[in-house]
């Protein structure tokens, strides 16, 4: 049970190929559903020309006019549009402006090329420095989507008097999610008694996103709409907020024609238009004493947010939260914006903003080290957070939090001190490779920022079948991560109960409350939270009631259940979440406990510079974290190596080429992720400290890989190469050759 | 050009007979003709491996390969692996170690491994990294998939 490496409980249908995913649904009948784009970033939409040589009287079309409800995306700030209409305006180059759909794709595909729209141009926003410019607004008065400061003392009289100040600034740019299965939805839309009952099917990590989202678009009232989340083929974010969009856009279709609509991105298109994680330029100053403590902090954090506001307040949140990392300091700013550029809407990608403004943070402290004189493990070593210590939020650590352990731990995982004294001597010689070493140490706040989950109050619940079985209720999805295994262990040990006694209900919302959306690291300790209440609560009812009796066998358990259930009829128990006592947080002055608790964790990695060709080779990783009880080990590495390769990706390789705001490279040829080829074996080593608000004590584990290698690895670039301006990721061969030549030409 | 063309093939050891349209790839008449739908589609231009099969013997991305050159071929996909009820070796071992997470590139990367295993029964590191780099997996960062290949090699390889 907890602490088992229990087996996937769907994988037995993953590696036989019966996982049914949503393009793999059979739907008899069903029409191919497309989607008509603006193309150009900023204009008004004055027509839409159908070009000649196609039947369309055989098509459904659905433009903005069509739209029974709002046509306003329900979100953290409703301001998207499902479609825009004539003589509205056009915010980005892929805005929808027309659905279509047919039998026959391949008609429906000659047709979307037929549509002709008639924009008048307007000039556009493409980068931060010119939405914040002002010369042209395009969002409110000011182009801010969300604007955030946090304070904690005064910086302003440290900066005079500090031994040292150093400066900095830093920018990471926009990622793919690239999960495999490219976003698809099905939506079947039919009367029943009189109103509309409005159904989709899809690749979705947040059901009741969705079904807010529907419900909004028609008008609708919750009995009358439905979603239910298929087998997903990866999301990482990626499919947190989009579904909402092209959940809509499928069941728009679906409503007009009054039959079954696929809508199945292909891949470039997938690529274009969805999420993407948030472009960043990050300003540091740092004040620290002859002695290298650190004194004083201001941080100005700025993230691309593209047209619309989406989720970008959030991911500003927690970015700005995190923006003074591990390091204990007495006086910090930190001014954290989301500015609007004419850019298709940025979203959620594992991490969530803290990516963004950590590597910008753990950047910043090897600099620091290099001009202070003082070696980098020694200055973080003197900086830690540690209990009893005070955030930037004013949140007090209230665990026993000792990350100089954690960092020791990578740094002899990966023979740091060893590797930098070989490579000082080998990297003076004649040959291409260069190596160096570099590490990160950093955390992620598990759960929703603030009072997130207070806002949500999510519900699981857990119910007895009749074969005796129980299953577990929860809207959380299923995208890899092991969601149904956890929970069902989690389960399993409440209960007493072998795991295979144990289910995960189909996530379809005519059946599973709402567990709030599967993001931000919360689905094992917030929802499995809930649902040892909802266990526990479930066993007393069959005691108490007299079904069952202390001790128990599994039999026995089991027979208890089937009795219980053939005499009731059905026997749910629900729990719910409530705010822990000790826990509170202000909104408006972004003070308190911004997360309940974190995860924390030092990654170190060795990097081989070819300086022929300025490719780099990560040769060896080392990830040590500190996550609380690990509820499934082998689910658990997993997790880790898949969000380092996330990680180094997005430090290496991973780089969205925009042009007239629109991403040019849309395709797997051009934009490249890891291949097995690209990476190492990675160390993954987990120390365990178990935390009383988790179930079992487990924490967040999801997104904490995705903060730590990027860093590191161009830390360790440094340690290979010396001072270059290594200040952006990725820093891929063309830019790594010019920060080289700037040094080369002075 | 003939509206549709007339095929026969054989897949996971069952002949079959279809009639498709001309552009049809051999990734569609085995997803829609056929509704073997474990073979996915990820990319469509032979870049993720998520539609890899085995095209009389020979590891293939089906999305690139046009429905006429199948013609009395042999085709093996994911649906052909098991024995009934009995997992191949590597998909016991895909299953046991985790190989799998989404799941969304397991299909293919379990036909590139069988192949590679057929090939090389007892591959190293870095033949598995070289026998595996047509398929993407963005879950994982391979490790566990090398963990499911050298048990499934340990195992007795890709026979059953």
């Amino acid at each position: 049970m907890i602490g088992a490496s229990s087996i996937r409980k769907e994988g037995r249908a993953k590696v036989l190929g019966t996982a049914i995913y949503t393009d793999d649904k059979f739907m008899p009948g069903a029409l191919h559903g497309l989607t008509v784009r603006s193309e150009v970033p900023r204009g008004i939409l004055r027509a839409i020309h159908f070009g000649e040589g196609i039947p369309w009287d055989e098509f459904t079309l659905v433009t903005a006019a069509d739209i029974p409800g709002t046509n306003l995306v329900a979100s953290v700030v409703d301001d998207q549009p499902f479609l825009i209409g004539i003589g509205e305006e056009i915010t980005h180059s892929q805005q929808a402006v027309l659905l279509l759909a047919h039998a026959d794709r391949h008609l429906a595909e000659k047709a979307r090329r037929a549509v002709r729209l008639e924009i008048e141009e307007l000039p556009a926003v493409l980068d931060i420095q010119s939405s914040l410019d002002l010369q042209t607004v395009i969002y409110g008065d000011n182009n801010l989507l969300k604007e955030i400061h946090i304070a904690k003392g005064d910086p302003d009289p440290v900066w005079a008097q500090a031994a040292h100040v150093v400066e900095g600034e830093y920018r990471t740019g926009a990622q793919e999610q690239m999960y495999i299965e490219p976003n698809a939805m099905l939506s079947v839309v039919e009367p029943r008694d009189g109103a509309l009952q409005v159904t989709v099917w899809g690749s979705l990590q947040c059901p009741y996103y969705v079904h807010g989202a529907l419900r909004q678009l028609f008008g609708l009232s919750e009995k009358q709409v439905r979603v239910v989340a298929m087998e997903m083929g990866g999301a990482f974010g990626g499919k947190e907020d989009y579904p909402s969009v092209n959940g809509g856009h499928a069941a728009l279709l679906a409503w007009k024609s009054g039959r079954p609509v696929r809508l199945i991105y292909d891949r470039e298109e997938d690529l274009a238009c969805t999420t993407k994680r948030h472009p960043s330029r990050t300003r540091l100053r740092t004040a620290f004493d002859a002695e290298g403590t650190l004194l004083a902090l201001e941080a100005d954090f700025i993230l691309d947010g593209g047209a619309y506001a989406t989720l970008s307040p959030v991911v500003l949140s927690r970015g700005a939260v995190h923006a003074a990392s591990v390091y204990r300091c007495p006086h910090v700013r930190i001014h954290a914006r989301a500015v609007a550029t004419n850019t298709p809407p940025p979203g959620a990608f594992r991490g969530f903003g803290a990516p963004q403004s950590l590597f910008a943070m753990e950047r910043h402290m090897d600099i620091c080290a290099r001009k202070l004189g003082l070696d980098a493990v020694e200055l973080r070593r003197k900086n830690f957070l540690r209990m009893g210590d005070t955030m930037a939020t004013g949140q007090v650590i209230r665990e026993d939090l000792d990350l100089a352990s954690i960092m020791d731990r990578a740094l002899a995982a990966i023979g740091y001190r060893d590797k930098r004294a070989a490579f000082a001597i080998t990297n003076q010689e004649d040959g291409p490779i260069k190596r160096g070493v570099g590490f990160s140490v950093f955390m992620h706040g598990c759960g929703f920022t603030g009072n997130g989950e207070s806002h949500v109050a999510s519900v699981a619940g857990v119910e007895g079948l009749a074969d005796g079985t129980v299953a577990v209720l929860a809207a959380s999805t299923e995208m890899g991560q092991g969601k149904n295994t956890v929970f069902a262990q989690i389960v399993a040990e409440t209960l007493q109960v072998p795991v295979e006694q144990v289910e995960t209900a189909e996530v379809d919302t005519d059946r599973v409350p709402n567990s709030g959306p599967t993001v931000a690291s919360r689905s094992t300790m917030m929802v499995g939270r809930i649902l040892e209440d909802a266990a526990s609560g479930f066993k007393q009812a069959l005691v108490q009631q007299g079904f069952l009796a202390e001790p128990y066998t599994p039999e026995s358990f089991r027979a208890a259940v089937a009795k219980a259930v053939a005499t009731l009829g059905s026997l749910r128990c629900y729990g719910q979440y409530h705010r822990p006592p000790n826990i509170s947080w202000n909104d408006v002055t972004y003070q308190g406990d911004a997360y309940p608790t974190y995860s924390w964790a030092c990654y170190a990695a060795e990097v081989a510079v070819d300086l022929d060709t300025f490719e780099v080779k990560v040769a060896d990783f080392a990830a040590v974290q500190e996550v609380g009880r690990v509820v499934n080990p082998t689910l658990a590495a997993g997790q880790i190596e898949g969000g380092v390769a996330q990680g180094i990706g997005w430090g290496l390789w991973e780089e969205v080429t925009m042009q007239r705001g629109r991403m040019v490279n849309n395709q797997m040829t051009n934009y490249i992720i890891p291949t097995a080829m690209d990476l190492p074996r990675m160390q993954v080593i987990f120390l365990e400290n178990a935390h009383v608000g988790g179930p079992g004590g487990a924490k967040g584990i999801g997104e904490l890989p995705m903060d730590g290698p990027a860093p590191a690895v161009v830390n360790a670039l440094e340690n290979a190469l010396g001072a270059l301006r290594l200040d952006e990721v990725p820093m891929t061969p063309d830019r790594l050759l010019d920060r080289c030549e700037e040094v080369s030409h002075g | 050009m003939a509206d549709r063309i007339d095929l026969t093939l054989k897949v996971n050891g069952a002949d079959h007979r279809v009639s498709v349209p001309p552009f049809a790839r051999l990734l569609d008449v085995l997803r829609e003709d056929l509704r073997l739908t474990g073979t996915k589609e990820g990319c469509g231009e032979g870049e993720c491996g998520a539609c890899t099969v085995l095209l009389n013997g020979r590891v293939v991305n089906s999305c690139l390969v046009p429905a006429v050159q199948v013609q009395g071929a042999e085709v093996v996909t994911i649906e052909g692996l098991a024995d009934g009820e009995n997992l191949s070796s590597l998909q016991a071992a895909f299953l046991t170690h985790n190989g799998a997470q989404c799941g969304f590139c397991t299909p293919g990367m379990l036909l590139s491994a069988t192949d590679l295993i057929n090939r090389c029964p007892n591959p190293s590191d870095d033949q598995i990294r070289d026998g595996l780099s047509g398929n993407l997996c963005r879950c994982t960062g391979y490790a566990k998939i090398l963990d499911s290949v050298h048990a499934a090699a340990a195992d007795g390889g890709a026979a059953r």
